[in-house]
This record gives structure tokens, C-alpha cells and sequence, in this order.
């Protein structure tokens, strides 16, 4: 059958199996949105309008996060375009599957500086996995196909295909290829026999082994696995921000977040193994801190479905490319086949030392009975949503690192953050998108005033989608994570970091249509959560909180994780703290 | 290990990559958003019309070349990477170099010109053009050779390089994608 590109675009995304697109239209897409109308009409795809580009990709990449699905969105050309980089870079640090859409002048007009017109292709090509300049209606669909696969497979990420809009308007035979065939393009599956079999030794031999565990195996839908290797030779496990989720939170063998803000024990951990078990995780610089002095004793096994991840910045003596599902059931198999139960006594000894410095500096926080403590604000939502297993979306600042720390998160999926990049503005698009993905769920946005205030027109769309989200701002009216490295690292000289002029959020709340709720003094965060989490809507929640509180443990930057700071030093003299900030490196 | 890994080198690398848009930008991204500079780049197409072939010079520290391979891999657009550095391997460039050639030079400049084995592709009664092919070395001595009569214009074409014999090339080529999938720490460019 003929169809033009447009209607293949429509055509197309069905195939691949996609019900929703988060966009905002434009000039050059208008063929799209056009075909779109009469597949929204007979409800075979759902176009969800966000307010500002951006807000679609985060949307699309916490769509991704929670299905393990593609995420989708589309925009138009230029300044759209340009808008989505941001959300694409996010995507791409954090390997989240999504196709995004642009459109494009039409292609006679292609470098012409026509209006609004921008070279796409050229600006989104170092944020993506991949991307493609359509310039033959006859091509689109199997480059649709080949980007949704590309996202997908390998190490997930993020695929852009520019749509000039004279390829939208033409027509062509339509058949979608059933097969993708990439003669450069074969991510490795199925781990190395050997490798496993080595790394499964090593695993019997260690006295002091740890599970180092990132995103990697939640894409890869790993976590029952992973579970299993833990269970069963009794392995503790630490999991990196975007791991979050991967092993359950309440289970006795973890050991919570690790890394800059992970607790001291936690670090104390990591630093002192003899065998670190890396499944899907990257080595960030926020998790190893000063590499020299990271895991020192350690010898390591890596498992990553991407080879350029393994041994970039860190030694790994037993290196697995593959996918972490298949690689870490093949590893169970191994470890029963092998087991002899030698492991057992070391392994005690090790839990005794972890639970040594668990009862030493447990995560912890300075209890005020005057104002509000940021850190119970997310500890009362975890404990309240228990038993409902919420999503939780966050957005980037100290108020993340709480989540990280005190929001008890026990299955893959629940957990949506902007890791490697650290958007701020993506708690609330991202909240958006897991709900409409999950509508079914419980979510709850965690969301720090700066960046609330970077996408907060976003209410629109929750309002218009009749999202019910739970809102919640841990407003300290600053920029509190860049006020707390003023503070530690910058001698007090605070600049840049006020939000106190800002709107009055439970009447801003109100003037998009949705409930406001605040919070000024501790006896209320109890009930204020009750209340929103009762109502039946979309809450937003102003917790006035603690201007000084610090996120505390803490690795400064460009330090060792040994010299971590455990709280904030109270009597500091001034020349001292200059004295210590001269001696870090990295600020 | 032989070299210190923080040791800069230059390598050269030989890339098959897919012919189409796109593709150079893609590649020439990965070095320039480290920050390297490419010595040198050249492409064109193999028998294959579908396949370009680039070699790609550039000094860069071990640890970094493991890297940017690892990176080149991965591109969609590559089909195969192939690092000659250590391989036994021919290499060439063309320089086209004009030179003055005043009545008092002139025999001088033909002499140097006919020992490099050096053609002249243009003549004016002032001047020179000569091609010359060569490694590395011959360029650089046929220029310092005619720097005196006053060089004019030059233009390079940047190294293109093969291995020796049929096998070597693709047996290495297959060696070095198989420890890029077992043992990555293995990957050596000094070996
Ligand atoms: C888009 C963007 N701009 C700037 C930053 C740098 N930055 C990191 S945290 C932070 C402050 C965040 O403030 P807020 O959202 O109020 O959270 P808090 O730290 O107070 O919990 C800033 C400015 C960033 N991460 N992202």
C-alpha cells in the first residue's frame, strides 16, 4: 500500500509496539501530527504534550526506565531540537533506550539557513548512540526500525532520526522490514565460558568479596539473577545511584548507595575487599573517588554488556563482556557446580567486620524537634508507601543523595534519576513519564526547589494528563548542593545560591488546579504526607526544610573514599577550612 | 610491557567504516572531544563502493588509543578497526610543492628533484611543481632539501598505510577483536 512518510512514521511506531509519544509540535512536523490525528482519534497511540522540549525526553527516558520499553518523543526542528539535546546527553550518560523525532526544514532547504532550521544531525551525533538524517522517503522505515533496535540492544541508549518535512509529505510502498541487518553492529550476548568459570573461582576463593551493581542490570532485567549471586555464597551488596532498585532495599545482604554520598561502613566496605564484583556499573568518578586509593587490595571481575566500559579508568583482572542476564545465570550455574562450602567461615568473619562498622557510624542524621530535617521528610514517605512498592523520581542535588540514602527502594524499575549527567529539571518530566507509563502505581516526585523551578511548567501537562503525582519539594530555598560545597570547600563565600525569592508554591500549585500542601514544622510532615498521599490527584507538597542541613557522609571530590567527611566540622576556623580546600583537588 | 603506558606515540590506525554522511564527523568526534589531535586523516573508497577506508595518525598515550578503539568499535558506522602501528606495514604520502626556480637554481632544484625520483607536474620560468610520493622520511628530507630555493606552496595528502602479506593484517585484525571481548586489559600496542 502507498503511504506517505508520515503516515509510515505512525505506521511504523505501531509496529515497534510504541503507545505513547511525548512531543510538542511545530512547523515541520505538521505532517505528523496531522497522520497522528486520525491513530490518537481510534486510540491506537497516545500523544502526551509536555511544555517544553526537554521535558519530553526525560519523559520518554523514564517511560524506558520503568517499562524496559523504548521511550519515544518527538519535536520539531531548531530551537526544539536544541531544547532535546540536554534530555539525549541524559539518556546517553545513563543508558536509556529511547528514539527521539525531530523535524527538519525540508531537504532542499538543508543548510540553506532556512527558518528555523539547525543542523541536527551535527548538534545531537556526540549526544547519541546514533542518528540518522532521513533523505528518502523510501528509507524511513527501515531506519525506524534499525533505531528502535539500536536503543535497545548493546548497551542501551538514545537514537535521534531527523524527519525533513518534504520526506513527510512523500509517498512510497510501505513494508516494514522484519529483520535488522548491521554488518558493524553485533553487541556480544553471551559471556566467555571461560571468563565466567574464572570469575566463579574467584568468587569461592574471596574472603572479603562485594557486589558492586549499577543500571547495567536493571536494563538488563538482571536483578532476580543477581539476587541469586548474592544469596548464595552471601555476598554483601552496594549499588551505585542508578543501580538502585536492582537488589531489594530492606534485604539483609545490602548495603545501600556507595560512592561520594554512600554511608562511611558502606565505603568502608568497598575499600576493603579482596574480590570487588562489578555487574553493569562504569566506575564513575563519584563512586570511586581518588582511583589510586579505590579498592586497593581488590581484584576484579567486570561484567558489561560494553566493552569500552571495562578497564577505562580502573584494573580488572576478569573481564565478561556480555548481557548481565545471561552472564550472571551462567555464573550461578557455575558457582553450584563448583561450591564446596569453603567460603563460610571467611564469609562470617567479613559480615562480622561490615556489621562492626555499621554499629560504629551508621547513616544517620541530627534530629531537630524546631525544623523540619530534609532527611526526614524522605525517610516518613518511604516508610508511609512501604508496603505499595512507589516509583520514586528524583531530581538532582542534596535532596537526590537523601533519596539514595533514606528512601528504601525494593524492585528494579522503581527507581528513576538522572545519574551520570545530573539534570537538574528531570524530576518532574521523569515523574510524569513513569506515571503515564505505570498509571497503575504509586508515584512519587522528590524534587528539589532549583530544579523544580527548571521545568516546573510541567504541572500543565500533569494536569492535563490527570497524572496523580506526589510532589513533594525539599525546599531549602538555595541551591543546596551548591551551597553545601560553598560552605565546606569555598569558605562560606556564598554566591549563586539563594532561591528566596521565589513563588509561593501552594499557590502556585493552586493556579495550575492542583492541591497544595506545606510543611513548616516537623510534627507535620507525618500528617501533610497522609493528607497527599490520600488524595485521590495530583499533590504538590512545599517541605520548608533546614537551609543548613548538609549532605553528609561525604567523599570530596578528588579524595580518597578513606578520607571521607562524616559530618560537618563545627568549629572550623576560617584559615583552616581555607587550608583544606587548598589541599583538594577537583573544586 | 615494554613502553610506559603514559608514554605518547603516534599510532596508526586503519579503519573500514561504512561509505556514507556522517561517517568522518562521527569519528574524527571521538578524538576531538578527548581533546587529540589527528596527525593526520586520509579516506576513500575501497573495492567496495559501500566501504571507505581512512587511515587515521595520532599521538596519543597507550591507555587512550585503547580507549578511542574501544569507542571506534563501537560506532555503528565501523566495520573494522585495524591498528598498524606495530604491524609490518607500507606507508605513503604525496606532497604536490611548488619551489622558485630562478635561472640560477633551476639545474640545482632538477638534480634534487630527479635523486627523490620526484615528478614535475608544472613548469613556469620562475618555478617548479614536483609530486613526490614517499614515507614519512623522504617527505620530510626532499622539503628540508629545498627549503633554501624558497618553497611556495605545499599540500599533503596525509598517510594512507597497508600491512605487508595477505594474512597479517586480517589475522592480527581477528586476534585483537577477540581480546576486545575477553581480556580487554590485553589489548596491547606494544607487544
Ligand atoms: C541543569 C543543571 N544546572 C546546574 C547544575 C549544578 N547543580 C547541581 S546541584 C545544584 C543545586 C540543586 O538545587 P535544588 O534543586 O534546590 O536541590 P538541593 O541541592 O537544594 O536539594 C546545582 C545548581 C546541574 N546539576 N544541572
Amino acid at each position: 500500500m502507498k503511504m506517505t512518510g508520515a503516515q509510515i512514521f505512525c505506521e511504523s511506531l505501531k509496529r515497534e509496539g510504541v503507545d505513547v509519544i511525548f512531543g510538542l509540535p511545530g512547523g515541520a512536523v505538521l505532517p505528523v501530527y496531522d497522520a497522528l490525528y486520525d491513530y490518537v482519534q481510534r486510540q491506537e497511540l497516545r500523544h502526551v504534550l509536555v511544555r517544553q522540549e526537554a521535558a519530553a525526553g526525560h519523559a520518554a527516558e523514564a517511560y524506558a526506565r520503568v517499562t524496559g520499553k523504548v521511550g519515544v518523543c518527538l519535536v520539531t526542528s531548531g530551537p526544539a531540537c536544541t531544547n532535546l539535546v540536554t534530555a539525549l546527553a541524559d539518556a546517553q550518560i545513563d543508558s536509556m533506550p529511547i528514539v527521539a523525532f525531530t523535524g527538519q526544514v525540508p531537504t532542499h532547504l538543508i543548510g540553506n539557513d532556512a527558518f528555523q532550521e539547525a543542523d541536527n544531525v551535527g548538534i545531537c551525533r556526540p549526544c547519541t548512540k546514533h542518528n540518522y538524517l532521513v533523505k528518502d522517503v523510501k528509507e524511513l522505515a527501515s531506519i525506524i526500525k534499525e533505531a528502535f533496535y539500536v536503543a535497545r540492544s548493546g548497551r542501551p541508549g538514545p537514537v535521534h532520526v531527523d524527519l525533513p518535512k518534504d520526506i513527510l509529505l512523500k509517498q512510497t510502498e510501505f513494508a516494514y522490514p522484519d529483520k535488522v541487518f548491521l554488518r558493524s553492529y553485533n553487541p556480544t550476548v553471551e559471556g566467555h565460558p571461560g571468563q565466567i568459570k574464572k570469575a566463579a573461582q574467584a568468587i569461592l576463593k574471596a574472603k572479603k568479596p562485594i557486589l558492586y551493581v549499577g543500571g547495567g542490570v536493571i536494563n538488563a532485567d538482571a536483578a532476580p539473577e543477581l539476587r541469586e549471586l548474592a544469596e548464595l555464597t552471601q555476598i554483601p551488596v552496594t549499588m551505585t545511584l542508578m543501580g538502585i532498585g536492582a537488589f531489594p532495599g530492606d534485604h539483609p545482604l545490602n548495603l545501600g548507595m556507595l560512592g561520594m554520598h554512600g554511608a562511611w561502613y558502606t565505603n568502608m566496605a568497598v575499600i576493603s575487599t579482596d574480590l570487588l564484583i562489578a555487574v553493569g556499573s562504569r566506575f564513575d568518578d563519584r563512586v570511586t573517588g581518588k582511583l589510586d586509593a579505590w579498592c586497593p587490595e581488590a581484584e576484579v571481575i567486570h561484567i558489561d554488556i560494553d566493552p569500552s566500559s571495562i578497564a577505562k579508568n580502573f584494573h580488572v583482572e576478569i573481564p565478561i563482556v556480555g548481557d548481565a542476564k545471561h552472564v550472571v545465570a551462567r555464573l550461578n550455574r557455575e558457582l553450584r557446580q563448583l561450591d564446596d562450602g569453603s567460603w563460610k567461615e571467611s564469609r562470617d568473619a567479613w559480615w562480622q567486620q561490615i556489621r562492626a562498622w555499621k554499629a560504629q557510624h551508621p547513616l544517620s542524621y541530627e534530629w531537630s524537634d524546631a525544623i523540619i530535617k530534609p532527611q526526614h521528610v524522605i525517610q516518613e514517605a518511604s516508610r508511609q508507601t512501604a508496603s505499595l512498592d512507589p516509583i520514586v523520581a528524583t531530581d538532582v542535588g542534596q535532596h537526590q543523595m537523601w533519596a539514595g540514602q533514606y528512601f528504601i527502594v525494593n524492585k528494579p524499575r522503581h527507581w528513576v534519576t538522572s545519574g551520570g549527567l545530573g539534570t537538574m529539571g528531570y524530576g518532574l518530566p521523569a515523574a510524569m513519564g513513569a506515571q503515564v507509563a505505570r498509571p497503575d502505581k504509586l508515584v512519587i516526585a522528590l524534587l528539589g526547589d532549583g530544579s523544580f523551578q527548571m521545568n516546573m511548567q510541567e504541572l500543565s501537562t500533569v494536569v492535563e494528563e490527570r497524572l496523580p503525582l506526589k510532589i513533594a519539594l525539599v525546599n531549602n530555598r538555595a541551591h543546596g548542593m551548591v551551597r553545601q560545597w560553598q560552605e565546606l570547600f569555598y569558605n562560606r563565600r556564598f554566591v549563586g545560591i539563594d532561591l528566596s525569592v521565589c513563588p509561593d508554591y501552594v499557590r502556585l500549585a493552586e493556579a495550575f488546579g492542583i492541591l497544595g500542601l506545606r510543611a513548616e514544622r516537623p510534627g507535620e510532615v507525618t500528617a501533610t504526607w497522609e493528607r497527599a498521599l490520600a488524595h485521590p490527584g495530583p499533590v504538590l507538597i512545599d517541605f520548608v526544610v533546614d537551609p543548613e542541613e548538609a549532605c553528609f557522609p561525604m567523599v570530596p571530590a578528588g579524595a580518597a573514599v578513606r578520607d571521607m567527611v562524616l559530618a560537618k566540622p563545627m568549629s572550623e576556623r576560617p584559615e583552616e577550612a581555607k587550608a583544606r580546600a587548598a589541599k583538594l583537588t577537583g573544586f | 610491557m615494554a613502553t610506559d603506558a603514559s608514554e605518547v606515540r603516534r599510532y596508526t590506525i586503519a579503519l573500514l567504516v561504512e561509505n556514507r554522511s556522517g561517517v568522518l564527523s562521527r569519528v574524527s568526534g571521538l578524538f576531538s572531544s578527548r581533546g587529540y589531535n589527528i596527525d593526520s586523516l586520509s579516506v576513500g573508497e575501497t573495492l567496495d563502493p559501500t566501504i571507505s577506508r581512512m587511515t587515521i595518525v595520532v599521538r596519543a598515550s597507550q591507555p587512550v588509543i585503547q580507549q578511542v578503539v574501544k569507542q571506534l568499535h563501537k560506532l555503528l558506522d565501523v566495520i573494522k578497526v585495524i591498528d598498524l602501528t606495530d604491524e609490518e606495514h607500507v606507508s605513503r604520502e604525496m606532497l604536490l610543492l611548488r619551489v622558485g626556480a630562478a635561472p640560477g637554481t633551476r639545474a640545482e632544484v632538477l638534480r634534487i628533484a630527479d635523486i627523490f625520483r620526484t615528478k614535475i607536474v608544472d613548469v613556469t620560468p620562475v618555478s617548479y611543481t614536483l609530486e613526490i610520493t614517499g614515507d614519512e622520511s623522504k617527505i620530510g628530507a626532499i622539503i628540508e632539501l629545498l627549503r633554501p630555493f624558497g618553497i611556495q606552496e605545499v599540500v599533503r595528502t596525509g598517510k594512507v598505510a597497508i600491512a605487508r602479506g595477505s594474512k597479517a593484517l586480517s589475522r592480527k585484525d581477528q586476534a585483537r577483536l577477540q581480546q576486545l571481548h575477553s581480556a580487554p586489559r590485553a589489548v596491547g600496542y606494544d607487544d
